[in-house]
């Protein structure tokens, strides 16, 4: 795995050296290579079938529709994204195709998918996140400021810093935008959608517009009249004991998922500053050691390059901890709100059903279109019932296929800990054994 | 000198009825004989004098030494102010021909601004034959010129300036271009007999013998010529003991003066101080005890001169080809610690040593040139070995424990408990323990700083007041920082004080032992931050960088310059990694708490988890991240104490450096300006002079004697100063190898560590992550 993030990286940066990122950063090319040890593109351990459909998506066990983004295109604020499929189902024309998909049309499936009644009882895969630049991309303008305050070599060091950075927030991108797909294609409902095929096989650009002011204000409208929405059906009495433990995990979960994120967010960063004060203490011994002629500039030089080293590694453990941990959390957060947006339909269609016995009542009572009220009730039964339970199947794979995740990826995480540990000793080692010896 | 003294044996003293020109002009004839080694024998009387009685001679020659010593000083102070700017290669041929040239300067006082000037330089620049003849003629042109009184004393002063220049020319196998000159011819003859027999004859004993006698010769002559004869032995006794006074001047007021003369010095110091002891065996021998110490010189002067001229062409060749400072820098120490050592008398052991290893060493081969590396390589080891053992039997440690608070609110202060172990003899006792608070420490410092950074010593600064950090501990917060902002300032006052310790002159301070030893300390004053004295010495500090910036130094030793760029260049980026460290002790104590925060919200997500099984593996994530943030919290501290720590008080020393690189700057310029006193008071003894005001020639007369002095001693502050800073730089530059060695090593290990740590808490979370199902 690791050796296949190296490689990885290794392409990136042999692609990039030829360009200067300080001029062109939102215009270069970028191969993105298929890779599959991201957190959602886990490998599923053979024995449970059930987990499979969870968000990770087994290529082995189900090879019907695979699908990956091995191309990318950052131009400006736009991505584009190469989606590559292949599949040996019927209902495609070709077997194996690519389409250049954007951002927003990731976003139109997304919205098209919420919207659809008949899914209604099923946890969505949240969007994927806007790509963001900006921070890199800031922190770049940033360094070109504070150019005259570092040394040459500094400099370098810090910008191909930015440029590994900007690297991972791009691949990260393509990746969540690849794992959103996948968990569509694994969906035994969704991967059948209408609009998702033609998503994946309309081979002219979608040109889904964005969405303007009005319909901007549209869906925040809405979101509002969801939360109060909510407030209003948290009254209604559960009649589900699983759905109302769910309700009460999901809440309390979500919650406490959110101030993780954050706060592993804050701590890999900090992390990343730590590496970052490496390069400028590497690079000052480095020029304290030229200056200095007593015996000691040899230690200095031996310092600078221990810093050098020692930054990559601990470079790497930010990295790793962004990608294992922060990036986890930050997909479950959002896959959580999902779930709570498919609790919230149902709650919906419980209120809905309250309404129409509600109202049948009423009809009986004044014996007035019973028969159009019994009928709605029971439809709205029908449709709780329905929901209900692909809900609860719903929830159930993504605890599970959130078990596995967290599984997985802490896992990675304590190996590559200790891993990076064990470099750093190394380094640590000889470094002294050589100030020792000298 | 040697005429002088042995003519002065034969005739009884005389009345002191003559006039003061004759008078001087006997002085200054005897002085000529001194003149020829002037450079060079006055390091050699350090050297006897350990071997001499000399309160022997001191107090027999008390009286006399006032009315002789001023000429002495005199003539040092010709040699001198050529010195500073003429090269290596000069200052070797100076002392000899400017000898030659100070008498006719100082009874002329015409030529004296020439003297000093750049032509005379110029022509003790050219080959030696031309430096020792050219002058004389440019010396003689002048007076000529003169008018007045300057015609007879022109003539008194050839031959005596001939004597004088003679050997010197002699020795070095020229002809001397004595056409002009035709009274003095028949003078050097026998001199310049004596130079070559002895030189041949190598024997002590007959060295002691023939001096008398062409002396005498010499000074029979001249007395006739000079009409100053019977004062002229009054005088010459004099001179005698202004010589031997001299020294003991050197030895008492400023040793290092002596030790602190150019490289070239110390090696005719070396080349000498042989001599100078055979010489004493046979000073004996001549039974007259009062004649013994003109034995020594006129023995020196035949026998040091060939030494002279052959280190001369040696030296000054590989001096200048190569500008070699280590060998001439060792003497220099060597000599520095000796002379450091002997007014105190604290180190009997090793002085005595000293002297009678340059003394054996030589005893068997008499020619100076040939025994003169033989003492080098002696003196060098000796210092060697002188400084290992300083380094293997340093036994002495201190430590700083207990930090105590002692009183309350804004009046209470840390106290310290300082232990020492040790088995220095200088000590009372080989334990024993004091409280001492910062006060004191910085109250040790100023009296260290106070009495050397004068002389040139790098002294080990404290840690700095910290207003913020002490008030935090008096109001009492028992909070994490303030215990952090003790314990810093505990390890900081320890290596401090180790600092001191270490410091071999430093050590020898009475204040130190004092503040080691003694139980009850007297409060120091003016350490507290903002007071007056302190508002004053920041004024003072003011002043201090502005007149550096205004003292334009015409530096004339490179290595000095080139030390001080490496020493500010340095500093400067030491102040950029110490910035760089302290902005990662603070990411580090950034992530620590960021560490903190992550454990504590993955606790409660583990809480929250049904799953059972993630619920437990996300809690000993939590613990895992807790172990992380004090393993993160251990590592800004030992970044903080071990890197930027390190980095802080070297910064602080390397502020001493340059101080003491200031103070030899500010020694410099006392001596220029000396020098520039001198010279507007020569200039006006030469207008009074030429107006032909006799009463006030004296006052000028006596001013430019007390001028010279002070530049006589302000050449040998700043050569004393040069040579000490030069000493505490490489020592300097060794602790700070070793220091860094030792502290980076400490720090790398604490590094090493907490990766250890961090590898072992994860590889007990690594089941846990396994066992989730």
């Amino acid at each position: 795995m690791y050796l296949l993030w190296d490689s990885w990286c290794g392409v990136c940066f042999q692609k990039l050296a030829n360009i200067d990122l300080q001029h062109t950063i939102c215009t270069f090319l970028l191969y993105i290579y298929i890779f599959y040890i991201t957190i959602m593109t886990s490998t599923i351990d053979d024995s449970d079938k059930e987990k499979a459909l969870s968000v990770s998506v087994d290529l082995n066990n189900d090879t019907s529709l695979l699908i990956d983004i091995p191309d990318a295109l950052c131009e400006r604020d736009k991505v584009k994204f190469t989606v590559h499929t292949k599949t040996t189902l019927s209902s495609f024309q070709k077997p194996d195709f690519s389409v250049p998909r954007q951002h927003e049309d990731f976003i139109w499936l997304h919205d098209a998918l919420v919207e659809t009644e008949d899914y209604a009882g099923l946890i969505i895969p949240p969007a994927p996140p806007k790509p963001d630049f900006e921070s890199p991309r800031e922190k770049m303008h940033k360094l070109g400021e504070g150019e005259a305050t570092m040394t040459k070599e500094e400099y370098t060091k810090m910008k191909q810093e930015l440029e590994a950075e900007y690297l991972a927030v791009f691949k990260k991108t393509v990746q969540v935008h690849e794992v959103f797909l996948q968990r569509l294609s694994s969906h035994p409902v969704l991967s059948k959608d209408r609009n998702f095929q033609i998503f994946l096989e309309y081979d002219q650009d979608l040109s889904v517009r964005r969405k303007n002011a009005k319909e901007t204000f549209g869906s925040f409208f809405k979101n509002m009249v969801k939360s109060a929405d909510e407030v209003i059906i948290s009254g209604i009495k559960e009649v589900d004991d699983f759905f109302e433990q769910e309700k009460t995990f999901l809440l309390d979960y979500s919650s406490k998922i959110k101030d993780s994120t954050a706060r592993a967010e804050k701590m890999t960063r900090s992390h990343k500053n730590i590496a970052d004060d490496y390069i400028h203490i590497s690079s000052t011994l480095s020029s304290v050691s030229v200056d200095d002629n007593t015996a000691l500039k040899k230690h200095f030089e031996k310092l600078s390059d221990l810093f050098e080293k020692l930054r990559k590694v601990e470079g790497r453990v930010a990295s790793d901890q962004e990608l294992k941990l922060t990036e986890l959390l930050r997909y479950y957060m959002r896959d959580i709100q999902a779930a709570k947006d498919l609790l919230y339909r149902r709650a919906r269609t419980l209120a809905d059903y309250e309404n129409s016995n509600k109202a049948l009542g009423k009809a009986r009572l004044k014996s007035k279109d019973v028969a159009a009220a019994e009928e709605q009730q029971q439809q709205c039964l029908q449709r709780f019932n329905k929901l209900s339970e692909s809900g609860k199947r719903e929830l159930t794979s993504f605890k599970g296929r959130r078990v596995v995740a967290f599984r997985k990826n802490l896992i990675e995480m304590a190996e590559l800990e200790i891993k990076h540990a064990k470099n750093n000793m190394s380094l640590l080692q000889d470094c002294i054994e050589l100030f020792k010896s000298s | 000198m040697k005429m002088a003294t042995s003519s002065e044996r034969s005739p009884p003293p005389f009345p002191e009825d003559l006039e003061p020109e004759p008078d001087e002009v006997g002085d200054q004839d005897s002085d000529d004989g001194e003149d020829i080694f002037l450079g060079t024998d006055n390091p050699l009387e350090i050297k006897m004098d350990p071997s001499l009685s000399v309160s022997d001679i001191t107090s027999s020659t008390k009286p006399l030494s006032e009315a002789s010593s001023p000429p002495v000083m005199d003539l040092l102070s010709e040699p001198a102010s050529e010195a500073s700017s003429a090269p290596m290669v000069d200052l070797l041929m100076e002392p000899a021909s400017e000898g030659s040239s100070a008498p006719m300067v100082d009874i002329l006082s015409e030529p004296a601004s020439e003297a000093s000037s750049a032509p005379m330089v110029d022509l003790l620049m050219e080959p030696a034959s031309e430096g020792s003849s050219a002058p004389m003629v440019d010396l003689l042109m002048e007076p000529a010129s003169e008018a007045s009184s300057a015609p007879m004393m022109n003539l008194l002063m050839e031959p005596a300036s001939e004597a004088s220049s003679a050997p010197m020319m002699n020795l070095l196998m020229e002809p001397a271009s004595d056409d002009l000159k035709e009274p003095p011819k028949p003078d050097i003859d026998p001199l310049a007999d004596i130079i070559n027999d002895t030189p041949l004859s190598e024997g002590k004993t007959p060295v002691a013998a023939m001096p008398q006698e062409p002396p005498s010769d010499l000074f029979d002559d001249e007395p006739s010529e000079l009409f100053a004869e019977p004062r002229q032995s009054n005088t010459a006794k004099q001179q005698q003991t202004s010589i031997f006074d001299e020294p003991d001047e050197d030895l008492f007021s400023e040793p290092l003066g002596e030790a602190s003369k150019k490289p070239q010095n110390d090696f005719f110091k070396e080349a000498l101080a042989p001599v100078a002891k055979a010489s004493n065996v046979c000073g004996p021998l001549s039974d007259n005890y009062n004649e013994h110490p003109t034995d020594i010189f006129t023995e020196e002067a035949i026998t040091t001169l060939p030494s002279a001229v052959s280190t001369v062409s040696v030296n000054s060749k590989t001096n200048g080809v190569h500008s070699d400072e280590e060998e001439p820098d060792i003497f220099a120490e060597a000599t520095v610690e000796l002379s450091l050592d002997s007014p105190r008398n604290d180190r009997k052991k090793k002085e005595a040593a000293k002297p009678s290893a340059s003394a054996s060493a030589p005893a068997p081969s008499v020619s100076a040139s040939a025994s003169k590396p033989q003492p080098k390589t002696l003196e060098e080891v000796q210092y060697i070995t002188l400084e290992e053992e300083v380094e293997d039997k340093f036994e002495l440690n201190i430590s700083i424990t207990n930090p105590e608070k002692v009183g309350d609110g804004m009046n209470a202060y840390m106290a310290y408990k300082v232990s020492t172990q040790t088995t220095l003899p200088m000590f009372r006792s080989k334990t024993f323990t004091v409280r001492r608070r910062f006060s004191d420490f910085l109250g040790l410092y100023e009296k260290l700083s106070d009495k050397h950074t004068l002389n040139g010593y790098i002294v080990p600064p404290p840690p700095e007041k910290s207003i913020m950090g002490m008030t935090k501990v008096k109001v009492g917060k028992e909070d994490n920082s303030s215990a952090e902002f003790v314990e810093r300032r505990r390890a900081a006052l320890e290596r401090y004080l180790q600092r001191v310790v270490f410091h071999p002159s430093l050590l020898q301070d009475p204040d130190v032992r004092e503040f080691l030893e003694r139980d009850d300390m007297p409060r120091a004053h003016n350490t507290q931050a903002l007071s007056g004295a302190g508002f004053l010495k920041m004024i003072n500090r003011a002043t201090d960088s502005l007149s550096k910036m205004t003292i334009k130094m015409n530096e004339s030793d490179v290595w000095f310059e080139e030390k001080l760029q490496e020493v500010e260049a340095e500093d400067q980026q030491l102040r950029k990694l110490h910035i760089m460290v302290d902005s990662l002790v603070g990411h580090r104590k950034e992530l620590s708490v960021n560490t903190g925060g992550f454990a504590k919200s993955v606790a409660m997500l583990g809480s929250s988890e049904d799953n059972t099984a993630l619920s437990r593996a996300l809690s000993q994530l939590a613990e895992v991240e807790d172990k992380m943030e004090q393993l993160h919290q251990e590592q800004a501290a030992s970044d903080s104490f071990c890197f930027a720590e390190l980095l802080a008080d070297y910064i602080r020393l390397l502020g001493s450096v340059r101080a003491s690189f200031d103070q030899r700057m500010k020694t410099w310029q006392r001596w220029q300006d000396a020098q520039n006193m001198l010279q507007k008071k020569r200039e006006t003894e030469a207008k009074l002079l030429w107006a032909n005001k006799p009463d006030k020639l004296q006052q000028a007369k006596d001013d430019i004697t007390e001028w010279e002095a002070k530049v006589t001693q302000y050449e040998r502050d700043f050569d004393r100063v040069s040579a000490t800073v030069r000493k505490e730089v490489l020592r300097f530059e060794k602790e700070k190898a070793r220091d860094f060695k030792k502290q980076i090593i400490k720090y790398l290990e604490s590094l090493l560590q907490s990766q250890q740590q961090l590898i072992k808490y994860w590889e007990a979370f690594l089941p846990e992550a396994k066992a989730i199902a």
